[in-house]
Parts: C-alpha cells; structure tokens; sequence
C-alpha cells in the first residue's frame, strides 16, 4: 500500500560560505574567544519548503508546478527520503524510485554491461532479477556487441539508451521524476514512450514536476503548485494548471 | 546491511578497476608500484640503519604494505560521502555503504600488495611461524577500528571541506612517529612508553605486522585495540544518529 502523507513539513538549507565551510577558522573564533569578527553570513538559513501538508494516495498522479526555485527539486528528494525534514513529519509508505538521473552511477569506462550490473543495483534490482532481464535490457537498448564495450565508446545516443532501458526496468511504488525522459534518437523516441507510459501506470503514485502544461495535463490527475516553498494551489490537474497558466491552452511554457 | 556490504563491494571493486582500466597488468599495477617502494627504501635504509637486508627487508615489506593499508584508508576515508555526492543527494541508502566502500576498496588493494610479503620472504629465505595465524583476529580487530574512524571523518569532512587536507598532513607526522621504517627497539625505553604506547596506529600497526615476524602482539596491542574500537564505534554511532540525516544537506 503506498501512500504518502506530509504533516507541515519545512526544510531549511544551511548556506556555508567559505568560512562556514572551514574548520580552522572555526578554530579560531573559538580560539579568540569569538571576538574574531564573526561573519554574519556564516550561516544562513534558506527555507526551501515551508509548512506543506498534503496526501497522497494510491493512484494519483501528482503534477508539481511552480517556478525554478520554488521548491519542486527539494520537494522531489523529501519525497525520496534523501532529505529529512527539519520540521513537522514526511511519512513515505512504498518502495521510491527516483529517475531524477537516470544515468547516476554509470561509468564511462566500465562496459555497457557492467553498467547494467551497476546501475541496477543502485536502483535496488536483486542481481539474479538483473540477469534474467539482462537480454531484454540489451535488445531493449538496441546496442548488440557494443554491450562487451566501455561505455565511453558510445555514442551520445547510445549512452542514454542503455541509461533508459536499465533505469525503467523497474517496478515502483512511488515514482519520481523530474520533468519527462526525453530520449533523442529518432526511431527510439515511440519505443521509450511506450515504455515510460507503461511505467506509469504500473506504478502506484507518480509525482513528477514539469514546467510542460501539455505534459502536466496528460500525464496527471492532480497538481500541487509550489510557491516560495509553500503551496499556493493543490487539487485537479485541470483547476491547478488553468490557475497557474490561465484558461486558454496557449502560453503553454514547454520545457 | 547485507544489501549496504554487497552494494559497497561492487562500488568498491569498481573504484579499483576504474583507476587500471586502460593498462594492460590491471590493478597489478598497484603491485608493482609498492615492489618498486619496498626495494628502493630497502636498499637506501638499509644502508643508513647498517643491517643486513635478510633481516631489514623482511621487516620493511610488511610494514610498508600493512601500514598502507592503515594510512590509505583514513586518508581515503575522509573522502566517503564527498566523492558519492551525487548517489548521496538521490539515493535513499545507508550511509554505511559508502564507509564500507572505502573499506573494501582498500582492503582490495591490500590484497594486491600482499602477496609481495611472501615473495620477500621466501627470495630472503625468512621463516613464518605459527603466529602467522594470528593475523585473523588482528586484521578483524584493525578493520573494525578503521571502519569507525571512516565513519567520524567521513562526516566531519563533509561539514568541513578543509578536513581532509588537515588529515593528510597529519598523517605524514604519524607517519614519522610511527615506527614503520624503523625498529620500535630504536626508541630508547624511557620515551618507548610515550613515543609508542599512546600511539593508536603504532598498536594497530603491531597487530597486523608482528604475525609476519614470528612473533605475537602484547596484551597492550590487543587490549588498547579493543577498547579503542568500543569507544570509537559508539562515538561513530552517536555522531550518525545526531549528523546522519544532515549530510545530504551539506552536499
């Protein structure tokens, strides 16, 4: 059963300039009895998310808005686990997985199918799950002998394919994305959209955050427009965007 | 932990592989390079302390190679969540599989360089005893020891930037008083008990390097170890549990 609930939860980052960042001037304020011109800046506070309460449940797919900066990147890695809130509670039921990066963790040097062993089992995907889809990972990627290759061998295109067809071979619970994968070669294009569509709805809860409205609107059930961190709309996709990008379907701000 | 250990030793070995992937002799090069070390500081010490090399190469090689693996790893270990900053700021995993990345990482290249122990040994015509079994629960004892020291740099490294480097610099000083290129019976017996004995590594040291040498770590080695891996994993322990869910943050 996953399920996801959010009991006003906020997030501060600490900002370290350099000399937040360093201990031997830290030494030395305490060494001087702190009377060493204490940095004002030292140590600020951003408020990444403020007070967020909201639910999610089985079936929803969640469409986060808002501008660069509004929170939507912290919010994504609350929902991961990675950051802990400092305030209130953040209660993730379900297995996450994240295709914030779906090429985290490959090595350019290492063979396309050491990278698939590798990447797999940062996603979580038991080794022997990872042979038997071993074949289907490689026909799905299209890249035939170059698998035995380093990866650096590869061509752009290839190098996010091989990314896309281990990273999707996942069943999640809670699926994470930031913004659509969109993978360039022509002819792989309806393929991985097959794929991804597939993924979505075999997974319980979507969130993704776009900047899309046609992505938004087709993908999604429901929207959280995030503001300054906190949430200024939550509801049906349909309400949130036309409040966001207002009534007419143009304007729509791709990408 | 299971999944954190065998996570930790695919990254591990990865992080071996990685830096001999172009060479033709692979990680052996590891090997050679510690070869090269040993003979030419065998040679040139040799010389200066006025020994004979069937003696003092022995001697020199499993220092070296031991105390590398002491060293390395602490240096190494101040780096654990700062080169996984990008796994760290989207994976929702234990911070324990990057400490025991570091860890295997070099305990892999130990065993790469430990085979030169026995090809010193037998070209010298040394004799192992018995004590050589030893070595079980003196490297079990020195693992543990160095496992929370990665724990406690690895954060405070990443709150600090600066650490790493201070580390490393105070490693060459530890190096020096650390009796790996010189005999521990050099040390003249009224500053033996505070040059050696308050020194942790030096104890840690005599763990893994006595076994070699046919002869047996003293109940102070074993004792003093013990307890510093007691203390040292429950302060491990204390500063996770206040500083864990900090460290994404801080990346």
């Amino acid at each position: 059963m996953a399920h996801i609930k959010f009991e006003s939860v906020g997030i501060e980052f600490p900002i370290f300039n350099a000399t937040g960042r360093s201990l031997t001037s830290r030494l030395l304020e305490v060494a001087t009895g702190g009377r060493l011109d204490r940095d004002p800046s030292g140590r600020v506070l951003v408020r990444s998310l403020d007070n967020l309460n909201f639910e999610i449940s089985e079936g929803e797919r969640v469409g986060l808005l808002g501008h660069n900066g509004a929170g939507k990147s912290t919010l994504l890695r609350a929902l991961s686990r990675v950051y802990q809130p400092h305030h209130g509670k953040a209660h993730i039921d379900g297995k996450v997985t994240s295709l914030i990066d779906i090429a985290l963790g490959l090595n350019p040097e290492a063979t396309g199918r050491e990278n698939i062993f590798l990447r797999g089992a940062l996603l979580g995907i038991p080794k022997t799950q990872l042979q038997q889809m071993f074949q289907e990972i490689v026909d799905f990627s299209e890249l035939g002998n170059f698998i035995e290759m380093p990866m650096r061998t590869y061509s752009a295109g290839m190098q996010l394919r091989l990314a896309f067809a281990v990273s999707t071979v996942v069943s999640p619970e809670i699926l994470l994305m930031d913004e659509w994968l969109s993978v360039g070669d022509m002819g792989f294009v309806q393929k991985a959209e097959q794929r991804l569509a597939e993924l979505v709805s075999k997974s319980k809860i979507l969130v993704i955050a776009s900047h899309s409205r046609s992505l938004i609107e087709k993908t999604c059930n429901r929207a959280i427009w995030l503001e300054h961190g906190r949430i200024k709309l939550d509801g049906p996709v349909k309400e949130v965007t036309e409040a966001y990008w207002g009534n007419s379907s143009e304007g729509t701000i791709d990408g | 932990m299971k999944r954190a250990l065998s996570l930790a030793l695919m990254l591990g070995w990865e992080d071996v592989k990685q830096a001999y992937r172009r060479s033709a002799v692979g990680p052996f090069w590891i090997t050679a390079s510690m070869a090269v070390q040993i003979g030419a500081m065998g040679v040139v010490f040799g010389i200066i302390f006025k020994t004979s090399l069937f003696d003092y190469l022995p001697y020199l090689a499993t220092s070296i190679i031991l105390w590398s693996l002491v060293s390395t790893t602490v240096i190494d270990g101040c780096k654990a969540f700062i080169e996984s900053e990008a796994m760290i700021k989207q994976l929702d995993i234990s911070p324990f599989v990057y400490v025991f990345r570091v860890m295997l990482r070099n305990l892999i290249t130990l065993a790469h360089n430990i085979v030169l122990i026995p090809l010193v040994f037998l070209v010298m015509w040394h004799p192992i005893g018995w004590q050589i079994l030893l070595l079980v629960p003196g490297l079990a004892l020195v693992v543990l020891n160095l496992t929370w020291m990665i724990v406690i740099l690895a954060v405070l490294c990443a709150r600090y930037r600066d650490v790493p480097q201070i580390v490393a610099a105070a490693f060459t000083i530890v190096y020096f008083v650390t009796p790996v290129m010189w005999q521990p019976s050099l040390v003249p017996s009224d500053t033996a008990h505070f040059l050696l004995g308050l020194n942790p590594f030096y104890h840690l040291l005599q763990l893994l390097r006595l076994p070699f040498l046919s002869a047996v770590p003293t109940a102070e080695n074993w004792y003093l170890s013990i307890a510093m891996a007691v203390v040292g994993w429950l302060t491990a322990r204390a500063v996770l549990k206040r500083f864990g869910k900090q460290i994404a943050y801080w990346m």
